[in-house]
């Protein structure tokens, strides 16, 4: 569709531009960027947060020592060769530290995008379908809540494999039903609104209406909501590694790393707080950036903020 | 309402039926312990046929699953099936898991609820003060935190804070172990130092976690209805601040916070596993990690069906609330 507002006017002198080609029409992802830019914590959130991936992904460009490599003596303190000291097997903390805050953000991000589609998915096509879908849709949340996501997930791994794609897989399969409730509440609401009908009244399918009309007027809190998704997973998946019931050997997390090595707390601090530094980091800044996407969708919400 | 009780415990029979049956099915596709059996060299053929036809597993899964939940309704809830252990019955050794467990939960979540909701209120009654900032940021801090370091940080100072009493010349207080079997012994005194010492950082870790879900959801709540036109309303009529704020605000902000009760159920329990990890207690948590290792069909299905009544439960508790707190919701 063409904005009136950006169409050259052509009767307009040539070389002098007339005063509507400055004028430029302002999109509501600039207003969104621009109010997000503008919230400083969030803003310090994001480089923290870019801060920790280039970490996790750049790393092993700048640290050379293998992960695997077990030349070094156990338990060394920190020096100039093992910054962070090593582990019980002689492999260096800080390989270790890049490799498992590498796979964390892995799995964060997977867990998140996953749990999100099918979340927005079921619950779109329930609060859009209604009837018999909904009621399914619906008792299958309720199914999938009340099965504790720690147990089910730890049974499922220990019957699969620890490595970091299977466990993201079932956090994920397992994480989608606030999404889908929140979704499909949206959804009722929307529904009702002009321009659904408006849509079915020119013979738009359930899947245009879901992919090009509701999801796009949702995007506000289904983003937020994705954003609260990664710093939750971050922590799941720590929680289940921490239990030894998560991501196994050969593959690591940061949840694998402090369960291995918080037992050292008191006589080899550092091995307990590198990661854990990481860990809340990591999360806060998650949180943190949420926050300020909820305010920049919403900036009814600022002055209620949680 | 006791007829809307009966409905929602009635509905929700179906739907532990069905979760049974799925999470059987799961629990038999990760393993057994004949498998396991197999794959370790030099055992005696015979004696895995033996302990197949013993444990069912030469039976199809169908079967099996039929077998277990035809016995479970009767109130058998079947041995535990993990290898080179006694075959503890499944039943017992749950509910003494979940009392173990219950004990260290109720009194954190109590502990959670009232903390967090005065901080909250507090906090949106003095937003931007410095007590709102340090309140929030504690929150956010906790909310962002993996319960597992809390514990591992409060277990390393407790064990600090013992060192020096020890070096006074006093008692150790803070215990970083399970609870005793058999109670705790000795005068009232003693009892009581030696309760608090061994529940004390537990439930402190556990609390502080729930703790910053509530206090955030209460300030977000309570901001939200302090701005609203009825609370403006009813300040313009000269109604006193202490009166707005407690008759008229409070208790319509308490009313979102009750989702948050049902749904924090799971993630106390979530909290609790990995606490108990921590502080070695014998509780649900050991429960799980060790039946999940030797792959013990029944023990883990009496594990997860009573988790999955108690969440149903939380949840019927927490629409009881609502209609108490909210007389427009009316439950018949």
């Amino acid at each position: 569709m063409v904005n009136p507002l950006t169409v050259p006017s052509s009767p307009a002198a040539p070389g002098r531009p007339s005063e509507f080609d400055t004028t430029k029409a302002r999109k509501q992802s600039t207003l969104i960027l621009r109010r997000f830019f503008r919230h400083r914590l969030a803003v310090g959130s994001l480089i923290v947060f870019l801060l920790i991936v280039s970490f996790g992904f750049l790393g092993p460009l700048f640290w050379t020592i293998s992960v695997d490599d077990t030349s070094s003596r156990g338990y060394l303190p920190p020096s100039a060769d093992h910054p962070l000291g090593t582990i019980q097997t002689g492999k260096d903390m800080l390989a270790q530290l890049i490799r498992g805050t590498r796979l964390s953000v892995q799995i964060a991000l997977v867990v998140a995008f996953g749990s999100t589609f099918v979340g927005v998915v079921l619950g779109a096509l329930g609060g859009y379908l209604r009837g018999l879908t909904d009621t399914l849709i619906g008792r299958f949340t309720d199914l999938m809540l009340i099965l504790p996501q720690i147990a089910v997930a730890a049974i499922l791994v220990r019957g699969l494999d620890g490595s970091w794609y299977t466990v993201a897989l079932i956090l994920a399969a397992f994480g989608w039903m606030s999404v889908a409730r929140i979704t499909r509440g949206e959804t009722l609401s929307l529904s009702e609104r002009e321009f659904i009908e408006a849509a079915r009244a020119s013979g738009a399918g359930t899947r245009w209406v879901i992919f090009r009309h509701l999801i796009p007027n949702m995007i506000g809190s289904i983003t937020v909501n994705a954003t609260l998704a990664v710093a939750t997973a971050v922590l799941a998946e720590a929680a289940l590694s921490f239990i030894g019931l998560g991501v196994r050997s050969p593959d690591t997390s940061l949840g694998l790393i402090i369960s291995e090595n918080y037992s050292q707390i008191t006589s080899r601090p550092w091995l307990f707080w590198g990661p854990f530094v990481v860990i809340v980091l990591l999360s806060l800044a998650v949180n943190f950036i949420g926050d300020g996407l909820r305010d920049a969708f919403d900036p009814r919400q600022t002055k209620v903020r949680a | 309402m006791f007829r809307y009780i009966i409905r929602r415990l009635l509905v929700s029979i179906p739907m532990l039926a069905i979760g049974s049956f799925l999470t059987f099915l799961m629990v038999s596709a990760s393993g057994n312990p004949i498998a396991e059996l197999r794959a370790k060299p030099g055992v005696n053929e015979a004696t895995i046929r033996t302990l197949e036809d013993e444990l069912g597993f030469n039976k199809p899964i169908l079967i099996r699953y039929w077998d277990w939940i035809v016995d479970f309704v009767q109130g058998d809830w079947g041995r535990s099936i993990a290898l080179g252990a006694a075959r503890a019955e499944v039943f017992p050794e749950v509910s003494r898991a979940l009392w173990v467990t219950a004990r260290l939960v109720i009194g954190a979540e109590i502990l959670a609820i009232l903390l967090g909701v005065t901080v909250g209120v507090l906090a949106a009654v003095k937003q931007y003060s410095i007590f709102d900032y340090l309140a929030t940021s504690t929150a956010f801090l906790m909310f962002s935190m993996p319960i597992f370091c809390v514990a591992v940080i409060l277990k390393n100072y407790g064990i600090k804070f013992n060192n020096v009493l020890e070096s006074l010349g006093m008692d150790r207080w803070l215990s970083t172990v399970s609870p005793a079997a058999g109670g705790f012994q000795g005068s009232f005194g003693e009892q009581v130092f030696k309760y608090t010492g061994t529940y004390l950082l537990p439930t402190l870790s556990l609390m502080l976690i729930s703790f910053a879900a509530y206090s955030r959801f209460q300030r977000a709540s309570m901001l939200e209805t302090l701005h609203s036109d009825y609370v403006r309303t009813a300040k313009a009529k000269g109604i006193s601040q202490r009166r707005v704020i407690f008759r008229h605000a409070f208790r319509n902000a308490m009313i979102p916070v009750t989702t948050l009760f049902s749904l924090n159920a799971a993630a106390l329990l979530a909290g609790a596993i990995v606490t108990e990890t921590v502080f070695g207690w014998k509780g649900m948590g050991a429960l799980l990690v060790q039946s999940v290792r030797s792959f013990d069909t029944p023990m883990l299905m009496g594990w997860l069906m009573v988790t999955a009544t108690l969440v149903v439960v939380f949840n019927l508790v927490a629409d009881m609330m609502y209609g108490f707190l909210d007389p427009r919701i009316r439950l018949g």
